[in-house]
């Protein structure tokens, strides 16, 4: 199929998305998140392209847009049919949950998108098993999803997607809630599929939050930056198919795409630039300090010596960039580390931090979050203000949904609680939701 | 490029429909049986429904034993008519609630006041709307007793399938959107099936609670009119009357016998049937058996007779609703103004309301009535708190030790739930005997009348709560050994795990013993009258003195009670068993 396109078809373009923007939350009030801006997007025949950033980059959320399912707050989103009489259009998605509907079998999984156009049941049929037999499922058509496994339940979403001959095929973190050799096995398969020219379809877009997993697949990946999203970077992956991991130009590609994906959090940008909003309005990751103190003790110990790379020290710690990504910028934060590029270093405080005991940790933890988190201060401060000493935590929630939606502030104050506790700076009663500096040793 | 493999299934298909005898099989005899023996009932009693109300006079209620199976039909008959009208009001009003803002605005607040006031004392208003809706034909009473039992059905089920309809999963929301599916595919392939279980229990529910109306409902005296339609509910209020213990006793196993019927019949299998709608993607590991079920699977006959009828209703066009598209308003100040207009008309409507209540009721009662009610509501408050305290201590842990023993837990759960669905109402004239012949003092002793009915739902609750306590706990708490018979296992165990459950039961005990009152607090047998002081006989007695404005009252404050209760007690207790002790 690839060699068998006229140039001119070659050269249509499938998606176009023009300044594409997108705010979420209280509406038109301003109020609300960013979570795209800005963004461009030009889809072509013949090519998988990758969006890849981190949670928050809106990259889902750009997926969407495609597919039609949110409306952008403003820009175009088009998406045109392959030019000349194509049997193949429209776009069909492949859900990270599956989406599967746990009352239908396998096969009127399947057939839901058919029905939904009206294909008579007969066709419905002999399309559906065709789709079912093309992805590997042959002889599952009357299971239901619960007696499947993760890996199988995604080739029943897959069929469920291409029975209906998109034109193009939109992937939505397809393959992270598998396990690595089934999430492994699954894209292969795949890719076998794409070059073999066996899926009715003439694109894949295909959203992740996994490097190698982009550049194992993609002809193209777009990079986005975090808070709001926006294309970073495009990066075009020339390597030949089928691509091998411990290929050096593989590595080499994965390593760039990780110095870019933190690039924002270099020496030039605010320090506190790595999460949204400023000062009190800044919205923060949920991360445990166990983890904090896991990750400064990981970078202090004998390999790193206090300084390594994080795509080498991802791969040490089993994490994914998405996951790393937020808790070095919380160490930077609360400066105990710096980020430059993608070297990460501890800071004197960070060492220290490594060296002492368990007392010295939390007052040093305490000295820190004080001075850097300033809603912790805040907190602290009007606690500190008040006779009672104490203060409702609908306060606070209300004054971070000024800057953020509900969700956010739910998390960054739940992450300052879980901080504040551990340091010792306040203490907070799920019971009464409120904040007080009873001491509650 | 279209996907074109050999049509291998259908081939394969064909060969094995063709090799199956479709001779009928003995699960196809045991169904038709069935299926004929209650077609012939349900038209024998569906004629006897369209008779002129003169009729009733001329064939009275007889307590001849060969009667009650016709009168069981009817009951039932009843029954099913107002669960297929819940369904409908269920499917229509959950739906409209679900999909529109300015209706959910009305909807919720009106269903969560409905499924808390007291339905029994409407009956008065009920009977003479309908009557007077089919004038001088038998049809009026029985709507108004088919609306008593609906009244006492609906609500909770509306509510529950507005529940599943706002937390649909969202990835499936997004898949059905995604493919777009209709709206009316999307009702029968995603709305409805992910609503299936929890509607199925609540339907279960309703059908329990329901039987207590039909005992109240079917013999109703408003002022000068007595009408006693032909039931079990008409012939327990004869017996009653006549205190013919053996007219009761017979009533009351044919009761039993109907309740087990249509349990093992409909709801067993539906519920194992439902078992497939659960929305988790990991199989059951106890799922829900039922012998009937697998005897229909087994049929080979009817399925086969069956099956042309669905596909031919699948072929039907779906209907298509009206494609109303408001335009859409950008603007968020004008679409919030016109929310506050909404909120605005809604509130003028509900005080109006308020106002037509209280201007009629004013008309012939004065403010010292109204305290009086009030303080005969207080001391009706007293019983249910202080009856429900001491429900508590007795079941709560009987409760736990049964649902720590699994195999006794199993035993005595569908007991539990079978008290739970047995109207207890017809027990109360033969209590009241006892009362009368120990000239006990009926202010107390006719009190635990209203808790008869209710008290099983804390039981079987509690069960269910103690069954679930992880055996990680068990075995934590063991290794520290504690033990039941110390108090700490049951503050740091039992207590904590089963406390969610224990209060929907106890909410739902609460609830019907407000109900209850109304017919527990004024009892006859044998022409006597004994009568406990309490809002409940004040409603009852003018019930059937025609009182309006009397019941009205009554029925308000009453109403005011529970939503009270609810609010001040029930629903901050809920809210903290859903925060802190979700297990």
């Amino acid at each position: 199929m690839p060699t068998t396109l006229a140039p001119a078809v070659a050269d249509a373009n499938l998606v176009e998305v023009r300044n594409v923007k997108h705010v979420y939350g209280k509406g038109g009030g301003g109020a609300g998140l960013l979570v795209l801006e800005d963004v461009d997007l030009t889809l072509r025949p013949n090519e998988i392209v990758g969006l890849l950033g981190r949670s928050g980059s809106g990259k889902s959320t750009l997926l969407r847009t495609i597919s039609g399912l949110i409306r952008p707050t403003s820009g175009t989103v088009v998406v045109k049919d392959m030019p000349g009489d194509d049997t193949a259009h429209g776009v069909a998605m492949v859900f990270q949950s599956f989406a599967l509907f746990p009352w239908l079998t396998v096969q009127q999984n399947v057939e839901l998108g058919l029905e939904a156009r009206g294909v008579p049941a007969e066709e419905r049929r002999t399309r559906s098993l065709a789709a079912i037999d093309l992805i590997g499922l042959d002889g599952f058509e009357n299971a239901y999803p619960k007696e499947l496994s993760g890996g199988m339940r995604q080739r029943v979403g897959l069929a469920r997607a291409l029975v209906v001959q998109p034109s193009i095929l939109l992937m939505d973190e397809p393959f992270s809630a598998l396990d690595v050799l089934t999430a492994e096995t699954l894209r292969t398969d795949l890719l076998d599929l794409w070059v073999e020219g066996r899926m009715p379809i003439r694109s894949i877009l295909m959203v992740t939050h996994n490097i190698e997993e982009a550049v194992l697949m993609c002809d193209r990946i777009l990079v986005f930056s975090s808070n709001p999203g926006r294309v970073i970077a495009e990066i075009k992956v020339d390597l030949p198919q089928p691509r091998k991991r411990l290929d050096p130009a593989f590595r080499a590609l994965v390593d760039d795409i990780y110095a870019r994906m933190t690039a924002r959090t270099g020496r030039e940008a605010a320090r506190d630039g790595a999460f949204p909003g400023l000062g009190l309005g800044m919205a923060l990751p949920r991360i445990s300090t166990n983890t904090l103190a896991g990750m400064i003790e990981a970078l202090a110990a004998s390999p790193n010596d206090g300084k390594a790379e994080l795509p080498t020290l991802a791969n040490e710690l089993m994490l994914e960039a998405d996951e790393l990504l937020p808790i070095a910028e919380t160490l930077q934060l609360m400066r105990f580390a710096e980020i430059e590029g993608r070297t990460i270093r501890l800071t004197t405080a960070g060492r220290r931090y490594n060296v002492a005991e368990v007392d010295a940790r939390k007052q040093l933890f305490a000295q820190q979050l004080l001075a850097y988190v300033p809603l912790a201060a805040h907190i602290r401060r009007v606690l500190d203000d008040r006779a009672s000493r104490q203060a409702p935590a609908r306060r606070f929630r209300d004054e971070l949904e000024d800057f953020m939606s509900e969700d956010y502030a739910e998390e960054t104050l739940d992450a300052v609680v879980t901080w504040g506790r551990y340091a010792e700076i306040f203490a907070f009663h799920d019971d009464s939701d409120r904040f007080s500096l009873d001491d509650p040793g | 490029m279209t996907f074109l493999p050999p049509d291998r299934m259908n081939a394969g298909l064909l060969i094995r429909y063709a090799r199956r005898r479709l001779a009928p099989n003995r699960a196809d005899i045991i169904a038709l049986f069935l299926i004929a023996g209650g077609a012939v009932l349900v038209t024998q009693a569906a004629r006897t429904m369209g008779r002129p109300l003169s009729g009733l006079n001329v064939a009275p209620i007889s307590l001849d034993p060969r009667n009650l199976p016709m009168y069981a039909a009817l009951t039932t008959l009843r029954m099913f008519a107002a669960l297929a009208c819940s369904l409908l009001f269920t499917f229509v009003v959950a739906t409209l609630a679900a999909k529109s803002k300015k209706a959910e605005l009305v909807i919720v607040p009106a269903l969560d006041i409905l499924q808390s006031v007291p339905v029994l004392g409407f009956l008065t208003f009920t009977v003479t709307f309908f009557m007077g809706l089919f004038p001088g034909n038998e049809m009026g009473v029985e709507a108004a007793a088919i609306f008593a039992i609906f009244t006492a059905q609906a609500w909770n089920m509306a509510f529950s399938f507005y529940q599943s309809l706002k937390t649909l999963p969202e990835d499936l929301d997004e898949a059905a959107r995604q493919f777009g599916l209709s709206p009316w595919q999307r009702f029968w392939k995603l709305e409805l099936p992910f609503a299936t279980p929890a509607l199925v229990w609540n339907t279960m529910m309703s059908m329990s609670g329901s039987w207590f109306f039909i005992v109240a409902s079917e013999a109703i005296t408003v002022g000068k009119t007595t009408v006693a339609l032909p039931g079990i509910g008409a012939w327990l209020s004869v017996a009653n009357e006549r205190g013919d213990g053996w007219a009761v006793l017979w009533a009351v196993i044919t009761m039993g016998v109907v309740i087990i019927l249509y349990d093992q019949l409909l709801f067993r299998p539906i519920v194992a049937w439902a078992d497939k709608f659960r929305a988790e993607q990991t199989a059951s590991q106890d799922p829900p058996r039922s012998w009937f079920y697998d005897v229909i699977k087994r049929m080979r006959l009817l399925p086969r007779l069956v099956v042309p009828m669905t596909v031919a209703l699948n072929r039907l066009p779906a209907p298509q609703a009206p494609q109303i598209r408001l335009p859409e308003i950008r603007n968020p100040q004008i679409a919030r103004g016109l929310d506050w207009l909404w909120l605005a008309v809604v509130i003028a409507m509900a005080l109006w309301g308020g106002w037509a209540v209280i201007s009629f009721v004013s008309r012939t009662l004065t403010l010292g009535d109204a305290v009086q009610v009030f303080g005969l509501g207080a001391l009706t408050l007293a019983r249910v708190l202080i009856l429900i305290v001491i429900a508590s201590i007795i079941w709560v842990p009987i409760g736990v030790w049964i649902g720590l023993r699994p195999i006794w837990a199993e035993r005595i759960q569908p007991v539990a739930q079978f008290f739970a669905a047995f109207p207890a109402n017809v027990l109360f004239p033969a209590v009241v005997g006892v009362i009368v012949a120990l000239r006990a003092d009926p202010n107390i002793w006719l009190s635990p009348l209203m808790i008869l009915g209710t008290q099983w739902y804390i039981l079987f609750n509690v069960i269910a709560g103690a069954a679930a306590i992880p055996n990680d706990l068990k075995e934590a708490a063991s290794m520290f050994h504690l033990t039941p018979r110390s108090w700490q296992w049951w503050r740091t165990v039992a207590l904590p795990s089963i406390f969610p459950y224990y209060i929907t039961g106890a909410l739902t005990a609460s609830g019907g013993s407000w109900n209850a009152s109304i017919v527990a607090e004024v009892v006859t047998w044998r022409h006597q009258n004994i009568e406990a002081a309490g809002l409940g006989s004040y409603i009852a007695d003018a019930t059937s003195a025609g009182d309006y404005p009397k019941v009205a009252l009554g029925i308000g404050v009453m109403s005011i009670f529970v939503i009270l209760l609810n609010r001040t007690l029930w629903r901050p207790l809920y809210g903290f068993a859903a925060r802190r002790l979700h297990l």
